[in-house]
């Protein structure tokens, strides 16, 4: 158990401050994946043909491609192509992007593509009656879509948001490999010094129960607030 | 980008052992612990929920290292016969993978044996058939076909989870698509190439669940 002390002794700080980086890697990327999200789905729901393929072609492909490759892909690709850029710019040096950027970036992009299709499934089940009634009350279109159909939209869409949320926080768990020191990083660390993965494994197996679990509490607690009055 | 493809095509094999090994083991284990779920058992219910609930809400990556690196300190373990097995990379991605997909399973199961309807069953049981055969002959079949659609989408994040594997050593599509790209630096070609790979067995694992959904829907 004095492995797991806090201070110079044991790594119950290192693994504290790991939780911290995996919780605001998971903030980034989802925040990064709604971003995306924003993006896309009016694309998917636009009647634009061309529109809807490159949407499409977006989360066709992430959602097709393990993690591991789209987060390799950022990984040696990410700093190449800022070099090339930065070349262009008559820089010839070495440029290294921080991990997290990379890490956050990569798993957003996932995440987002996620996103998308849950807005799009929350917007599509949006009865044409709402629609067609904001319009007969002379609403203007921005009004109309943030009082009447977003509103609506996030009632759909939390659960399934929930959904992408724990996914998002596990996928965290592959940035580990480009060497983001978080919950997986942390303890492979730890249990390289110490010659004792089972335990190290086991802490970061529970690390995730509790940030899931937690998580999900508080999700819950978010739908509830939403779905009032039905 | 075309002299990779021979090396990328033979780790799809690999990828593709992976996968349907996992897959087999764990449609078993799903089936197994849906069943103790729904049963009435109180241990059994308690100890399904649990593996599920331990499985689903840790990533995949924790549990094969904890197989892989964890297990191995067990000295116990180490002179037993199982060690056989464990000492395996290949062995322990598979156990690893087929409990976490068996966690999966059993909850798409589950759902569907309580979305069968009641009258189904009551009908079984006034025409006076056996209690296991209304199981076998009548609840089963309607799960299985009802969990088609959600299952297709678990053998997809199956496919992909299987990429974890080039993290104990083993060179499977993603693994070798890692090791091409940290020699050749040519990271964009590479992923083309493997993520068409993987979009391709996508695509076939799509195919083949739409198929099944049709020869045993309700209505032909």
């Amino acid at each position: 158990m004095e492995l797991l002390q806090f201070g110079d002794n044991g790594w119950g700080d290192e693994l504290f401050f790991a939780t911290l980086m995996t919780l605001a890697v998971a903030v980034t990327a989802m925040l990064i994946g709604f971003f995306f999200a924003l993006i896309f789905t009016p694309l998917k729901i636009s009647k634009n043909k061309t529109l809807n393929f490159i949407a499409n072609f977006y989360t066709t492909v992430v959602r097709g491609v393990p993690e591991l490759l789209v987060i390799y892909l950022f990984f040696f690709g990410g700093t190449a192509a800022v070099m090339y850029v930065a070349k262009i710019f008559g820089y010839e040096g070495y440029i290294e992007i921080n991990a997290f950027i990379t890490g956050a970036f990569s798993i957003g992009i996932i995440s987002g593509a996620y996103s998308t299709e849950v807005f799009r499934g929350a917007y599509l089940s949006i009865k044409r009656g709402q629609f067609e009634a904001s319009k007969v009350l002379g609403l203007k279109t921005n009004t109309s879509f943030f009082k009447v159909i977003l509103p609506q939209m996030l009632r759909l869409a939390i659960p399934n948001i929930t959904n992408v949320w724990q996914i998002t926080l596990k996928d965290t768990a592959l940035i580990s490999v480009t060497g983001l020191v978080e919950i997986m990083r942390q303890s492979y660390i730890a249990a390289g010094s110490t010659r004792d993965p089972l335990l190290f494994y086991s802490v970061a197996a529970v690390l995730y129960l509790f940030l899931t679990f937690f998580s999900m509490k508080i999700l819950n607690k978010l739908e509830v607030h939403y779905r009032r009055g039905y | 980008m075309i002299s990779s493809f021979p090396k990328l095509l033979s780790a799809t094999l690999i990828t593709l052992k992976l996968v349907s090994a996992s897959l087999l083991f764990g449609i078993f284990l799903g089936t197994l612990f849906a069943i103790l779920r729904t049963g009435k058992n109180k241990f059994l219910k308690a100890f399904s929920y649990y593996y599920s609930y331990i499985f689903r809400g840790t990533p995949m990556l924790v549990q094969l290292f904890i197989i892989y690196f964890g297990l191995a300190q067990i000295e116990y373990l180490r002179s037993s016969f199982l060690w056989v097995i464990l000492k395996e990379p290949y062995w322990c991605a598979i156990i690893a993978f087929a409990l976490n997909t068996g966690a999966y399973t059993s909850e798409i199961i589950r759902s569907a044996f309580e979305t069968i309807d009641k009258g189904t069953i009551e009908a079984g049981e006034s025409l006076g058939i056996s209690n296991s055969k209304i199981f076998y002959k009548i609840k089963l079949p309607i799960a299985l076909r009802q969990s088609l659609p959600a299952y297709g989408n678990e053998m997809i994040l199956m496919l992909k989870g299987t990429s974890l594997a080039s993290t104990v050593t083993l060179m499977d599509l993603t693994g070798v698509a890692k090791f091409i790209i940290s020699t050749t630096y040519k990271p964009v070609e590479i992923f083309i190439v493997a993520g068409s790979i993987y979009l391709l067995i996508t695509f076939l694992i799509h195919s083949l669940i739409k198929f099944l959904e049709k020869k045993y829907s309700f209505n032909n």
